[in-house]
């Protein structure tokens, strides 16, 4: 019973940094109708710069949130203005060009690092990297209990921004429906931007809060694109909520998964969950509440 | 035995119904005009007899059998065609494979699909335009590229999607001409429109409907003259 | 007409004469693996690029008649070459199952389930070691010492796809998919059963792209999960050569091969020993460069804009000179 519930545990935490790392993908997938295939890539970004700034600065990585936040969303913004945008004009019989544009950010971004860093793992040594305290028979690992709490603040603030301000408004509206915001008045350029950015500077948070608990290497980025679209299909794609679901499922499914299949795994729990959620639940799992709506 | 049959047809979105209540029937030969104002749940109904989405209640009757969750797709080889209001080219394929395309639905050789589609552009007078890309043509030229693609389909009920919007009036005559000259080829008329002198003229029968309710049905001008349409729909207009 | 049945007809004889004249095995190893990407990329093209269904997972296919060929070889004795019949069969299968899940689904399910799907099998092959042998590969003995057999053998192959999908795009087959492509809902509404074509589409694809793996499987002698299940130098690759040569065209993705085959070798060599050694480790940022670029100012690929690229370069001369 202690180890499932130190699973479990340990699931949700994780699962905490899975939530940053979804939602920044639904709020792309949400109002600019792509999946962004550079996604884990950005985060591999962000940790890299949250490396850099405690390794050769001491600056403590969850302080580093305040650089690698803004940098990522200029970078999403910069991407999205330069690259994504102007393929609107492009006429090309691929309707998916813009993901394509995706996969080639991403990987030129892994290539950039791997050109600077070399493809060595690295790693940040904390103080509190390994400590640990007890509630019960449960060890609750410390950096990933401020890192949840972290992702519960930035989580808690986004949905803030979404509800009251009127840029978040002016995006909820555009992922409703595009075109009906730019009749509104909302300049939807401006907006896929923005979204694009805070995108971005999601999962440059997650980036950051890995940092004491994982190693870095330039490829870090493609599994986490692969987990950040699980996360988004198990919420039902381009729910910024559901996102928080899928999030939280994933963490637990992928912790129980190595504790009662084995490491090696771990991963495939992530795509097992995939492969069912598309046969049998498509509209995932805020299908789920329509379909007991209905 | 009428060629379609709506009965009690009803769709809602969500708390909204779109079509409520409604029922009506076409008869073979006929031309049978359906009018409302915006959103009254015209191109809903359409949507819902060639299954776009499926129907909350009621029931669809083509020759007798009903139609009622049958792909969209086998409702064209049951012998509906279509036309979309908003027109949908399959931009950048040319006029005669766009036609071709709809051809197949019978034949299966490509020389006997190109045929066809080659009548049918005769037949839709757009034969001179048969080799142009389907987006470069003007907005006359793709409404009437939606029929002579439905009418490859070889349809026995053709359903008309505002055909008529959007046109300037010499090529208004030329559409009502087509649709009268479909109908003489055997081929039953259920239309939509929004131009009172379009539907007015060719109509036989005309059933208008509103929120998606039925206010009025009959002849032209027995529906011109009924106070529901005028109040609902048509204004002073008419009077 | 004619003048393109001539250019048919010299581009066949130089490539059947190429070897006996170029007897470099190092030159007729790269016209073999360009004559596999000509496989692989047409038939990524003839559902990306006619169909409309963009894949991201190409290497799934590939990799599942590789692994076929091979594991024939190791757990039945029996020739890898019976893998060019059941890899294309098993990859269609795959293929199909696939398409199952995901045609019933409107939005981005297709490119993420093949994406996943590309990952599940490379999984699947580094950790069922008991079928595949894992991260170590699978290794058979070459049939043949020359590399004449398989040169010819694969151009008979790419000639064979490009043939079959040239075909296909004259009949029904094709004419329906490029309705889907062009716009789902007036296909439908035109009788097509768009689920189905799909499917079809996505069947024949994965056929040609398993045989291609079954192939590559007979003619390298040595896989593992790595390489043939990469993501980026099976599937993206895939992608490159399509929107490289020219989407929605029958030569394109040929000469997409062709051009792609160069690329990668330029950089695997660092530009034939020319340029210093690190510029070989540049290779995966040229492709993602390449990505950029084709995306943004090639969209249709060499073929789709031939005029252009002409027009482009007469300017160049005319202002030159």
């Amino acid at each position: 019973m202690d180890v499932f519930l130190q699973t479990l545990v340990a699931g949700i935490l994780i699962g905490g940094i899975y939530c940053l790392i979804g939602i920044g993908m639904s709020l792309i997938m949400g109002v600019m109708g792509i999946i962004n295939l550079a996604h884990g890539q950005l985060m591999m970004v962000a940790m890299y710069i949250t490396f850099v700034l405690s390794a050769y600065m001491h600056v403590d990585p969850y302080f580093s949130l305040i650089v690698a936040m803004p940098a990522l969303f200029l970078l999403g913004c910069f991407l999205q203005k330069y690259l994504l945008n102007p393929l609107m004009k492009v006429e090309s019989i691929l309707p998916e060009n813009q993901v394509l544009m995706t996969v080639g950010i991403g990987m030129v971004l892994a290539e950039i690092a791997r050109f600077i860093f070399s493809s060595d793992y690295k790693c940040v040594k904390t103080p509190y990297g390994g400590s640990a305290f007890f509630i019960g028979n449960i060890s609750l690992n410390v950096p990933m209990c401020i890192a949840f709490i972290f992702a519960v603040v930035i989580t808690v603030a986004l949905f803030w921004f979404l509800a009251k301000t009127d840029t978040g408004r002016s995006i909820r509206a555009t992922a409703q429906d595009k075109e009906a915001a730019t009749l509104m008045g909302v300049n939807s350029t401006r907006i896929t931007i923005i979204t694009f950015g805070m995108g971005s500077a999601l999962v440059a948070s997650a980036g950051s809060l890995l940092i004491p608990i994982y190693y870095l290497f330039p490829d870090i980025g493609g599994p986490f694109t692969l987990k950040a679209f699980v996360i988004c299909i198990l919420g039902g794609l381009g729910s910024t909520v559901g996102a928080i679901f899928g999030g939280l499922t994933l963490g637990i499914a992928e912790s129980l998964g190595a504790t009662y299949i084995g490491m090696g795994y771990k991963d495939m729990v992530g795509f097992l969950i995939f492969v069912l959620v598309l046969v049998f639940l498509p509209g995932g799992l805020v299908g789920i509440k329509r379909l007991i709506k209905s | 035995m009428a060629l379609l049959e709506i009965k009690n047809l009803v769709k809602s979105f969500g708390g909204l119904k779109a079509v409520n209540d409604v029922t009506f029937h076409v008869e073979e030969g006929e031309i049978f005009g359906l009018i409302g104002p915006n959103g009254s749940g015209k191109t809903t109904t359409f949507n819902c007899i060639n299954n776009y989405f499926p129907i909350t209640s009621g029931d669809i009757f083509f020759k007798g059998k009903s139609i009622k969750g049958l792909k969209t797709y086998k409702v064209c080889h049951l012998g509906i065609g279509r036309t979309f209001q908003i027109v949908k080219p399959l931009a950048r394929m040319t006029v005669l494979e766009n036609v071709t395309a709809s051809a197949f639905c019978r034949v299966n050789t490509i020389g006997q699909a190109q045929k066809e589609a080659l009548e049918v552009l005769e037949f839709t007078n757009l034969t001179d335009k048969k080799d142009k890309q389907a987006k470069s043509l003007p907005i006359a030229g793709r409404k009437r590229l939606e029929i002579a693609r439905a009418l490859a389909t070889k349809p026995e009920l053709l359903l008309l999607d505002e055909t008529a919007a959007g046109l300037n009036p010499g090529e208004l005559d030329e559409a009502i001409e087509l649709v009268k000259k479909i109908r003489d080829n055997g081929i039953t008329i259920l239309i939509i429109e929004h131009i009172m002198k379009v539907i007015m003229t060719i109509s036989d029968r005309i059933h208008a409907i509103n929120f998606g309710q039925t206010i009025a049905a009959g002849t032209p001008e027995e529906v011109a003259n009924n106070p529901a349409v005028i109040e609902a729909y048509l204004g002073g207009e008419l009077c | 007409m004619t003048k393109k049945n001539l250019t048919l007809i010299i581009l066949g004889v130089v490539l059947l004469a190429f070897p006996l004249i170029v007897r470099s095995d190092y030159y007729q190893h790269l016209v073999i693996l360009a004559f596999i990407w000509v496989v692989i990329g047409s038939s990524w093209n003839l559902l990306a690029g006619y169909t409309g269904q963009v894949s991201f997972g190409h290497a799934m296919f590939f990799g599942v008649g590789a692994y076929t060929a091979g594991i024939l070889v190791t757990k039945l004795g029996i020739s890898a070459w019976w893998g060019m019949a059941f890899g294309g069969i098993l990859a269609m299968l795959i293929g199909l199952f696939v398409g199952w899940v995901c045609f019933r689904l409107r939005g981005p399910y297709f490119a993420l389930a093949t994406l996943a799907g590309g990952e599940i099998f490379r999984l699947i092959a580094t950790n069922w070691e008991s079928l595949t042998e894992g991260m170590v590969g699978i290794l058979i003995i070459q049939t043949f010492r020359s590399k004449l057999p398989y040169y010819y053998l694969a151009l008979l192959l790419a000639f064979a796809c490009v043939y079959v999908i040239h075909l296909i795009m004259k009949s029904k087959w094709g004419y329906y998919f490029v309705s889907i492509r062009e716009d789902q809902d007036a296909a439908e509404s035109l009788g097509i059963n768009t689920t189905l074509y799909k499917n079809v589409s996505l069947m024949v694809s994965a056929f040609f792209t398993g045989m291609a793996g079954a192939f590559y499987m007979n003619y390298m002698a040595f896989i593992d999960p790595e390489v043939v299940f990469s993501l980026h130098y099976i599937s993206i690759m895939a992608i490159l050569v399509g929107i490289v040569g020219g989407v929605g065209t029958i030569m394109g993705p040929a000469v997409g091969a062709f051009v792609m085959v160069g690329v990668q070798e330029t950089f695997r060599s660092a530009f034939f020993g020319l340029a210093p050694k690190w510029i070989s480790q540049g290779h995966a940022m040229a492709f993602g460069l390449l990505v950029i670029f084709a995306i943004m100012f090639l969209a249709n690929g060499i073929v789709g804009d031939w005029s252009k690229i002409k027009r482009h370069v007469f300017r160049i001369k005319t202002s030159s000179t």
